[in-house]
């Protein structure tokens, strides 16, 4: 079966904010109203939509997806919305591809909403019933903490200090600084600064993690006939991969995530790419927390186990370093709206690759970028490749 | 190479309105052992995608989609949850197939419905928080409501209604999966306790447990490992307007839309005439009738003297709902979508026992998510 060439044609984008006051249908509009707009196109144009979106818990509607269709697109469409936790803002691109690339479609547009601001007295507490009914949940579990034991072994594994882990909110942080719609942004940050706000669950400190946010994000994908009459530029989706772990995440070596490899490998191999360090222009891990970055970059085979601090050390990652590492700013400086922050990070390649990302632009011309996310109880990898040839 | 995709394995447990003794990672795993053997598959080997549909609020669960992998072979391999209907879920794995990166794909749904202490308040949170919550409408308010216009604009009656949910569960006397199978008469339906008029507590579905597990696969795969195929011919899906006051309440448009794709895709111009049988949802009694109006497969307004005159019984012209439907094997949730194309996959492979229908070559099965969803999926399938 000859595969179709999908690409991205269109982006949009909502600022990402502590507190939005709009409904969460809104921000969705906002997104793929903007999204439209950068491409000229209009709903008569979109055949199929796909939405990604985390808890339904957040906004404390059932069947969150139906909820949204309106506002994201789906009135009288084709539509469905994909799901695997943290990773869905990764996995929504790769549900629009395959809307497309089967035939079926021949554009789609994929929006990814979040808002976390509704949930009181904190976003957190959504997060409760995330864990085993029967074995976990009495011992009441929450996020914060189950990463803190993540980062822990990592640190351990190693032997790697919260300096070097801090690096990497220092670097994303001072990245957002120029990127228009950041939460977070901040180009004066230190590492001391990281290493000295509060402990909120040891070693993870409050600005090692990223926020809670409220934000969205759409894209337009559309199929190789199609996207050369919409823009000159399209940016091609060249490989994508998903993978999901057991559930049982205490069973998992918690330094090393596999199932992000699982995922890298299948992308690699649809986009043809046998050495990522050199093919991989941009890479934007996931980063809901500082040390995840450097956890993701040695599961994408960016970086040797252990060894991805380095990268930060040497400035390898740096915006106009060898190998750039969340020029967008990352979650820890754009925010983190779950679903919407993965989508976050194929707009920043759609722009990076066409050269117009303005003052976070890196330079040399990039041709091929990477976004991953992962979700879940530490147990999900999504992978998309961008470039600009298809 | 075709792009032609094929059901080639079917696995099912549960099927009772109680499952003390399971959890639905059993339920899950019964299903998809039987699947697997089927299709002659070893998921750890040969399977390349797994898709789940579940919603978070009907498993007690959020982030369901972390719970999905284990009981079906999937940990470590790709798979995701579509928040929809089975027969989205069947749809996605078309999709994935077409694509050209994956040959076998995995679809599995299920129901834990008696686990859940509060499913009308949790139905009800399903409503838009800000303008129709605060009415505090009950889920079956609404489809009184929505009944009452479909009488209205068609000129179908409460007894025609009724006729439908004599039919399905007298169908499912012969079906040992249906729970709810009953042989009553019109008058005794119309008899039962209102719900809220015009709709009745017989004319709605009960509730059920249950896991269904597919596997499809790409034209290679299926021809190299099943003698008995059955291909999907055409899929569609469609949402229509999500808000209670902007949607037409009288015809379920989504569902049009979402049957003109599939028919388009089949190559079906004249409905009646090409499909020999349907599975429609049912979760309410008038639901089947206004369903089969906007699948083509009748006029507006014929679809209730129809069923009265046994048009859509099992001897008839177009048998509805052979299995019984939702009203006779119960509801099950995000899963019944499966329910219906699992009929209609056995009707097609020769298999569905005392029901099975003579010289059937092409079946359509239809699910509709529910209040107050405008959220309809369609597949055709040939053998």
């Amino acid at each position: 079966m000859s595969m179709r060439k999908v690409a991205v044609v269109g982006v949009g984008m909502t600022k990402f904010v502590r507190r939005a006051q709009e409904t969460p249908k809104e921000l969705s509009w906002q997104a793929a109203h903007m999204a439209l707009e950068s491409c000229g196109m209009t709903m008569d144009d979109i055949d199929s939509a796909c939405m990604g979106t985390a808890p339904d818990a957040f906004d404390s509607v059932h069947m969150k997806g139906e909820y949204l269709s309106d506002g994201a697109g789906g009135w009288g469409k084709p539509y469905m919305r994909s799901y695997v936790g943290g990773g869905t803002g990764v996995f929504a691109p790769i549900q629009g591809w395959y809307h497309v690339a089967s035939g079926m479609f021949d554009t789609a547009l994929v929006v990814c909403e979040e808002k976390m601001s509704s949930y009181y007295p904190h976003g957190q507490a959504a997060f409760l019933t995330i864990f085993d009914h029967t074995t976990e949940r009495p011992l009441k579990p929450n996020l914060l903490w189950i990463f803190a034991l993540e980062m822990n072994r990592y640190m351990q594994t190693y032997g790697l200090s919260k300096a070097e882990i801090a690096q990497v909110a220092v670097q994303h942080k001072r990245n957002a600084a120029d990127h228009p719609c950041a939460l977070l942004g901040d180009a004066d940050i230190t590492v001391e600064d990281v290493l000295n706000s509060e402990v909120l669950a040891w070693p993870v400190n409050r600005l090692d993690v990223s926020p809670v946010t409220d934000g969205a994000v759409a894209v337009i994908l559309a199929a190789e006939h199609v996207a050369k009459r919409i823009t000159d530029k399209p940016v091609w989706i060249q490989g994508v991969g998903w993978t999901l772990d057991t559930s049982y995440w205490t069973n998992r070596d918690l330094a090393y995530p596999r199932y992000v490899e699982n995922a890298a490998r299948m992308a690699y191999e649809m986009a043809g790419i046998r050495e990522p360090r050199r093919e991989i222009h941009i890479a934007e891990p996931y980063d809901p927390f500082d040390y995840k970055a450097l956890h993701h970059l040695e599961g994408l085979l960016l970086a040797d186990r252990g060894q991805a601090a380095q990268l930060y050390t040497d400035g390898i990652a740096a915006r106009d370093g060898d190998r750039p590492v969340c020029p967008s700013g990352g979650l820890l400086g754009v925010g983190n709206p779950i679903a919407a922050a993965g989508l976050m990070k194929i707009a920043e390649l759609f722009w990076q690759l066409r050269g117009e990302a303005g003052a976070r632009q890196v330079p040399g011309q990039p041709k091929r970028g990477l976004a991953q996310a992962w979700g879940d109880l530490m147990q999900v990898g999504t992978v998309v490749i961008m470039g600009t040839n298809p | 190479m075709s792009d032609r995709v094929a059901i080639i394995g079917l696995g099912w447990a549960g099927f009772r309105p109680t499952t003390p003794d399971l959890s639905y990672k059993e339920l899950i795993y019964e299903a998809a052992v039987k699947a697997y053997a089927d299709a002659g598959v070893d998921p750890r080997r040969d399977v390349d995608s797994f898709v789940t549909v579940a919603e978070d609020f009907h498993e007690g669960t959020s982030i369901f989609d972390e719970y999905t992998p284990d009981q079906l072979g999937a940990a470590l391999k790709p798979m995701h949850t579509i928040c929809g209907d089975g027969i989205h879920g069947l749809a996605t794995a078309y999709m994935l197939i077409r694509t050209g990166r994956a040959d076998l794909v995995v679809v599995e749904g299920h129901s834990k419905a008696s686990n859940i202490l509060t499913l009308p308040e949790i139905t009800a949170y399903a409503q838009d928080p800000i303008l129709n919550r605060p009415l505090r409408l009950n889920t079956h308010v609404i489809a009184g409501l929505e009944m009452s216009r479909y009488l209205y604009e068609t000129g179908a009656t409460r007894e025609q209604c009724a006729a439908v949910v004599v039919k399905n569960r007298r169908n499912a006397t012969k079906n040992p999966l249906a729970a709810y199978a009953a042989d009553l008469t019109p008058d005794e339906v119309l008899a039962g306790p209102p719900l809220s008029w015009p709709l009745g507590k017989w004319e709605t579905a009960e509730m059920t447990d249950g896991a269904v597990v597919m596997v499809l696969a790409s034209e290679e795969k299926a021809l190299a490992l099943s003698p008995k195929p059955v291909w999907v011919i055409g899929v569609g899906w469609c949402n229509g307007a999500v808000s209670l006051e902007s949607r037409d309440w009288g015809r379920s448009e989504y569902t049009e839309k979402a049957a003109k794709m599939a028919y388009r895709q089949a190559g079906i111009g004249y409905p009646l005439s090409a499909i020999d049988f349907a599975e429609v949802d049912d979760t309410y009694a008038y639901k089947e009738l206004q369903h089969l109006e906007a699948l083509g497969l009748c006029q507006p307004g014929e679809a209730g003297p129809l069923t009265a005159q046994g048009f859509t019984g099992p001897d008839g012209e177009l048998p509805v709902n052979v299995s019984g439907g939702n009203l006779g094997i119960g509801d099950l949730l995000d899963a019944k979508g499966l329910v219906r194309a699992l009929e209609v996959t056995l009707q097609l492979r020769g298999e569905a026992g005392p029901r099975q229908l003579e010289d059937v070559t092409i079946g359509l099965a239809q699910s509709w998510r529910g209040v107050p969803t405008t959220s309809s999926a369609v597949i055709v399938m040939s053998n």
